[in-house]
């Protein structure tokens, strides 16, 4: 069980009344943050709410605007510079770490050892020594000389933490650390926040999805439109109520469940096994059903829904699509058959940025607009995208735009629109609100939901809690590659489903 | 050993190949393994080695390099001219003026690149053909003769007769080239600037957020190639004791090969000395084995082209990964 590090007895960190203009605009509005020395705090908020310019600021990238306080450990300070934020002992982590794959994790932590425009003969022992203290702090064993690239994503974002150590942080920001780790790499990383804590050196983790990252933390700072909304303390809170904070919406807490099981089973799994992934699957998926799949990362939900379309070969187990028994040895297959499956991905899988809004959406059907010439028919393709863009109400300016133009909720609508062409009659969405703001995140649920009603059989595999409960008529529970309960949202409260994930 | 293997493991690999295909050669011809073989195999390759110890700073640093060996042909007509300009000159001049001018000319590749944020294959190709036109513009294709004595005269560094009264030795651009080597690895071992270097190969962004600075690694990549073509080209018209406009063109792809085959990666980040030295000797090896053993000459460039391919295709295969039991789980 994780234990809540220590509240603070001296400010780290304290700015007051720090506002930021661009062009007009408010990116932040006389806003207070501040950290405790040793403490661990959340900084919340959807994208765009300041969380980035406020970092910015206190990291002297950006100058805030006249009439801000700034204490960086206890000393007052007119105006702050990268340089000097740094000497003071404020790091960033970003989520891409910047870290350097081809060389040594030595290298990588004591890279300071080696900076500045003069050459100077590198002192390797000096180097790997420095390194060494590091982890020793971290209480963290790493080989000094493994090349970081064959290091797993959490080992790497230890070193990225050492790096920041070795230039004396007092204070480091960690931005979205759990978003790609499992469950026991996420412990691991908490482990080495909870020692760094202990040693009175302070972690603001930057993120949208706490529900780990709370149970360590003292106080949660939330912004909204680049206005603060409140500090609070974490006892109590809820994945919920900070998504209320972090919205200013109240979310209608009624679930949408209904009882779907006079529907006739499309998808019947039984048994279905693969060595070091998950064991003994069984479910039904009935036609206008929401099925929600929940669990920790690492629960091998993930994996379940790559064997249910046909990406890998299950060792053991049947699957029924309507009736039929069917073995799928392809995802080619999977699609043919009706299945259709969103990736959670969704930046890298499931979209092909630079290319236009239109292209990635018949990129699954191109058959279906190709013309009697076998080439692409313009018109045919004009067509289909016009439908699905009206269908979905994708926020576009023209379909020729690119992809990458799009916000995370409309991109995930042009990921749904493309799978939808192919008109399957089972859809597995994998995570699709990872990176959509909790706002967008609704409209996306809108859609799901009206897909139920025409018909379409649909598994929402999701490690929200409160996502699946509000959003499936049934919900299965994974741990550790099985089926360890299966819930009814209209009987079961956010709080007892919580519970029984996150035991 | 250990050590070496793990922080080496595609120089490991190519040094066994390398030792394979020379004691194959040893067996199979009586002329391969003789001092005076193995010696001139070494003076004809010398420039190659000071060349792609040049051009692996630029893969190091994630760049990639077309225009050095025109580059050196540019050094060799200006340097006929700047010598008969200053009355002869000698070895330390030369080498300073070789050095610099082609230094010069690799800093052009290196501002542009950072100046306008041009792709270095898209900026030395064209400097390639600007320098190349410009070259046979103002020569009009015309051969020089004229070096000074100094320039074109054989040093021989050390000599020894075989019992059968044949002659081995080594010439100068062998000390040129282990000096060439020695510098570079030094720089990029044993300097901060060399690890930058490797740090900004590995991952721009990193680098420039750690506080490197963007343009000074360019223009030391780039420079650094191009005093080592300069020097190279010094060396290359000792050897042939002329100067021919359209000699050098070509064999920066023949160098880039050898270097890559070496172990330095195209997107940056990896690569040693040693593998370029290696990289070079497997295909001068294999070029001297094919022709010792009698085979056209017209098939050496297959066969070079195949062991590249080889080479490079079998690099990427972890033979641990295949030779491991199979695990549970992906991948």
């Amino acid at each position: 069980m994780i234990g809540t590090a220590a509240m603070p007895e001296a400010e780290a960190i304290t700015f007051r009344n720090v506002s930021k203009v661009f062009g007009g605009v408010h990116a932040l509005d006389a806003v207070d943050f501040s950290v405790g020395a040793g403490e661990v705090h959340c900084l919340a908020g959807e994208n765009g709410c300041g969380k980035s310019t406020l970092i910015k600021i206190i990291t002297g990238v950006y100058q805030p605007e006249a009439g801000a306080q700034m204490q960086l450990f206890g000393q007052a300070l007119p105006q702050i510079t990268p340089t000097l934020a740094r000497k003071a002992g404020i790091a960033v982590i970003w989520q891409d770490l910047a870290l350097f794959a081809e060389m040594t994790v030595a290298e990588n932590i004591a890279f300071e050892t080696m900076l500045g425009n003069r050459p100077r003969r590198v002192n390797y022992a000096a180097m790997r020594a420095k390194a060494q203290a590091a982890l020793d702090r971290l209480d963290v064993t790493l080989d000094l000389d493994a090349r970081l690239g064959t290091l797993p994503i959490a080992q790497r974002q230890v070193v990225a933490i050492a790096r920041a150590l070795v230039s004396d942080a007092r204070l480091i920001f960690m931005d979205e650390p759990t978003a790609s780790l499992t469950q026991s790499e996420t412990d691991a990383l908490l482990a080495v926040v909870r020692t760094l804590s202990m040693r009175g050196v302070a972690v603001v983790f930057v993120s949208h999805r706490l529900a780990e990252v709370l149970e360590i933390s003292a106080r949660v700072t939330v912004l909204r439109d680049g206005k603060l909304v409140g500090v609070y303390p974490t006892a109590g809170m809820t994945q919920s109520r900070l998504t209320e904070l972090m919205t200013g919406k109240t979310f209608d807490q009624v679930v949408a469940a209904r009882d779907t099981l006079a529907n006739p089973v499309v998808l019947q799994v039984e048994n279905l096994s693969r060595r070091g992934e998950f064991a003994d699957v069984s479910f039904s998926l009935r036609a206008g059903e929401v099925l929600g799949l929940t669990g920790l990362i690492g629960a091998g939900r993930t994996e379940l829904g790559h064997a249910l379309f046909g990406m890998t070969r299950p060792d053991a187990g049947v699957l029924h699509l309507n009736g039929r028994p069917v073995s799928l040895r392809s995802n080619r297959e999977a699609v043919a058959q009706g299945i259709a499956y969103v990736s959670e991905d969704r930046l890298a899988l499931g979209l092909i940025q630079p290319q236009s809004i239109a292209d990635n959406t018949v990129l699954s059907v191109l058959r279906k607009v190709t013309g009697r010439t076998g080439l692409l028919a313009a018109d045919r393709q004009r067509d289909l995208v016009a439908h699905w863009i009206a269908e979905l109400a994708v926020k576009i300016g023209q379909p020729e735009d690119a992809v990458s133009t799009l916000s995370g909720g409309n991109q995930q609508r042009v990921v749904l629109a493309k799978w939808l062409a192919t008109e399957p009659k089972v859809l597995i969405l994998d995570s699709p609100t990872v990176g959509v703001d909790v706002g967008a995140r609704a409209g996306i649920f809108r859609i799901v939901r009206a897909l139920a009603d025409k018909g379409l059989a649909i598994l929402l595999i999701s490690d929200e809690v409160t996502e699946a409960h509000m959003n499936a008529d049934r919900i299965l529970h994974m741990a550790g590659g099985r089926i360890v309960g299966e819930y009814d949202p209209r009987q079961t409260s956010i709080a007892a489903l919580e519970a029984a994930v996150y035991a | 050993m250990r050590n070496f293997l793990r922080a080496y493991p595609t120089e490991a690999k190519l040094l066994a190949v390398l030792i394979l295909i020379c004691a194959v050669l040893a067996l199979t011809s009586d002329s391969f393994a003789t001092l005076g073989n193995l010696t001139s195999l070494l003076n004809n390759n010398a420039v190659n080695v000071i060349w792609a110890v040049g051009l692996l700073v630029v893969l190091i640093a994630g760049g990639i390099d077309i225009s050095f060996a025109v580059a050196a042909s540019v050094v060799q007509y200006l340097c006929v001219y700047a010598f008969a300009a200053i009355g002869g000159g000698n070895w330390g001049i030369g080498l300073l003026f070789a050095a610099s001018i082609g230094a010069g000319l690799g800093l052009i590749n290196a501002f542009l690149i950072h100046q306008f944020r041009i792709i270095s294959i898209v900026v030395t190709i064209s400097t390639f053909n600007a320098f190349f036109g410009l070259l046979m513009f103002f020569s009009s294709g015309r051969f020089l003769y004229n070096l000074p004595s100094w320039w074109s005269q054989r040093v021989i560094l050390w000599e020894h007769q075989s019992p059968d009264g044949t002659w081995s030795e080594i010439t100068l651009p062998v000390a040129v080239m282990a000096v060439a080597m020695a510098s570079t690895w030094a720089l990029i071992r044993h300097t901060t600037t060399g690890r930058q270097l490797y740090a900004f190969g590995d991952n721009a962004e990193g680098a420039r957020r750690a506080g490197i600075s963007i343009g000074l690694m360019q223009a030391i990549a780039f420079g650094w190639c191009g005093a080592m073509a300069g020097i190279g080209g010094l060396m290359q018209a000792h050897i042939t004791k002329e100067v021919v406009p359209n000699a050098l063109v070509g064999r920066e792809l023949d160098v880039l090969a050898a270097v890559v085959l070496g172990g330095a990666r195209l997107g940056g980040g990896r690569g040693s000395v040693l593998g370029c030295f290696l990289g070079v000797a497997l295909v001068a090896v294999t070029q001297n084995g094919l022709n010792l053993l009698g085979v056209s000459p017209y098939a050496f460039k297959m066969v070079v082209g195949v062991i590249i391919l080889l080479a490079i295709s079998t690099s990427n295969i972890d033979l641990a990964q295949i030779l491991a039991p199979k695990r549970k789980g992906r991948e």
